[in-house]
């Protein structure tokens, strides 16, 4: 496929995407602002107010640079996962791009983009809801602005993985549910590794959520539990592997095709 | 060389389930035909073009669409196909303008050239009035009719009809046959499935018979016609004479 026929597959795939997201506001941006207003209500004002200083910052804006991320990166992962799947399962419209000579990379690249594109403006909105509660430093603006395309990235990545692969509707609620979950909660969002237990940091350390929270939290507030070049490595050598992986399943056709 | 539209050679398919679906089929469709592939249900139409369209893996053989093959160079043969499923499947919500211009884009057509050519599909298909209602409105015929603009969009040298006219009434039926011969006179090659054989028997130059994934019978109209039992066809059309060839060839 000639370059410009490629960028217009792209384009197309992404272009739909984002206005199905705005077409669709309430389901798409609102559930993630509400719930946000609630952390910060609750952990960040009521506990939070109660709780000491965090490396000399308040609890409130410990916490607000994790739940940017936890924004991004539950609306980058369901995005993806949940257009594809339906794509694929419900209306069966995902043909009219397997039948076309769309590549699996420009597949990968428009639906990812589309993710990024809801988990990114998702998250600048928590953002903007969090000045409401208390007003976050922005330390190292584009260590931020580059921890918030790798994190929505990874998951829109990851979530791919996920439309492209699940057979049934389970398949898609299961795993933001029992794996995406519990790595936000235990990956640093509401607390510092180095309060843990030695066992508990062992297992922080294999937690990809680990090191986005980390990263992002080093943009806003300059300090971090993990080095910021470990940070970056762990989280590009994990999209070179989710790249691989979704490319692998759009080129064999498994999951997709019988 | 002129290449066919399509090349099977020794096309074989057996589902994870275990099911043979195809059992070494050969195929050869030439450039600016109307074939007719038709067989009962279950006979392995659909794997046929799944296969040929990239939306089902084959098991063995080999797939050209003119010369391209659709395992080593899947994209390239890609773009000269276009593919009028047996299922309605575009989504309900959207509207058959951005369904037609967003299929333009997935083969690479800009916007500025989409535009124009599905407001003359829409036109030409009678579907221009609903062009902004989504498609979960439009009525029966009217979905199949979407899916031959959705098809023709990018303006392919081979479309493939998987039972188009399904569910159809008799009026829009014939309709679409003289659109469909409107764009074989135009050099479309088409490959039409149908449970209609009046349809086949009316529009197509050559066709195949399939049954439990075997072609029992190919050729021109006029030779799989002689195959029936009052001999070779005397010119005249009689309707009714392919549904005796078809039952013969596909009863066991």
């Amino acid at each position: 496929m000639p370059l410009k026929s490629t960028w217009i597959s792209f384009y197309t795939i992404l272009r739909k995407d984002v206005m199905r997201i705005f077409r669709i506001w309430p389901q798409t941006f609102l559930p993630s602002i509400v719930t946000s207003v609630l952390y910060f209500l609750v952990f960040g004002t009521i506990i939070g107010s109660r709780l000491g200083d965090f490396n000399g910052v308040s609890y409130i804006h410990f916490i607000i640079p994790g739940l940017v991320l936890l924004a991004v990166v539950t609306n980058a992962f369901t995005n993806t996962a949940s257009t594809f799947f339906q794509a694929k399962f419900f209306s069966r419209n995902i043909d009219e791009i397997l039948v076309s000579p769309t590549p699996p990379w420009v597949i990968i690249g428009g639906f990812v983009a589309g993710g990024m594109v809801r988990g990114i403006l998702v998250g600048l909105l928590v953002l903007t809801v969090s000045v409401f509660f208390a007003l976050p430093p922005l330390m190292h603006p584009f260590v931020i602005l580059l921890f918030l395309i790798l994190s929505s990235m990874i998951f829109a990545l990851a979530g791919l993985v996920n439309g492209i692969y699940a057979k049934s509707f389970d398949g898609i609620t299961i795993i933001p549910t029992f794996v995406l979950t519990p790595l936000i909660y235990l990956g640093g969002v509401f607390y510092s590794v180095a309060s843990l237990p030695d066992v508990f940091k062992a297992f922080t350390l294999v937690n990809p959520i680990f090191y986005l929270v980390n990263g992002f939290r080093y943009g806003f507030l300059g300090f971090s539990d993990v080095s910021l070049s470990l940070s970056i490595a762990v989280l590009l050598a994990l999209t070179a592997v989710l790249v691989a992986i979704n490319w692998y399943l759009l080129r064999t056709g498994l999951g997709l095709k019988q | 060389m002129n290449e066919p539209a399509l090349s099977i050679t020794n096309l074989t398919k057996t589902y994870a389930s275990g099911t043979v679906a195809l059992q070494g089929v050969s195929l050869t469709i030439p450039t600016g035909d109307f074939f007719a592939l038709l067989g009962p249900n279950g006979a392995g139409k659909t794997t046929i073009i799944g296969i040929t369209t990239g939306l089902v893996n084959k098991t063995t053989g080999e797939v050209k669409i003119f010369g391209d093959d659709i395992t080593t160079s899947p994209e390239k043969a890609k773009t000269h196909i276009g593919l009028v499923g047996q299922e309605v499947n575009f989504n309900p919500f959207e509207k058959p303008f951005d369904i037609i211009v967003n299929q333009a884009g997935y083969y690479g057509i800009p916007r500025s050239i989409a535009i124009p050519r599905a407001e003359k599909l829409l036109k030409d298909l009678g579907l221009y009035e609903k062009r902004d209602q989504r498609a979960m409105t439009l009525s029966g015929g009217m979905k199949r009719r979407l899916m031959i603009a959705r098809a023709l969009v990018h303006e392919p040298k081979f479309l493939i009809l998987d039972e188009p006219t399904a569910g159809v009434d008799v009026e829009l039926r014939r309709s679409m046959w003289e659109y469909l011969k409107g764009l074989t006179a135009k050099g479309v090659t088409i490959l039409l499935t149908t449970h209609y054989l009046e349809e086949a028997e009316q529009l197509c130059k050559h066709v195949a018979i399939i049954n439990k994934g075997s072609i029992v019978a190919s050729g021109t109209m006029t030779e799989i016609l002689a195959m029936h039992d009052d001999g070779p066809r005397d010119g005249a059309y009689r309707a009714g004479k392919l549904e005796e060839v078809f039952i013969k060839l596909t009863q066991n």
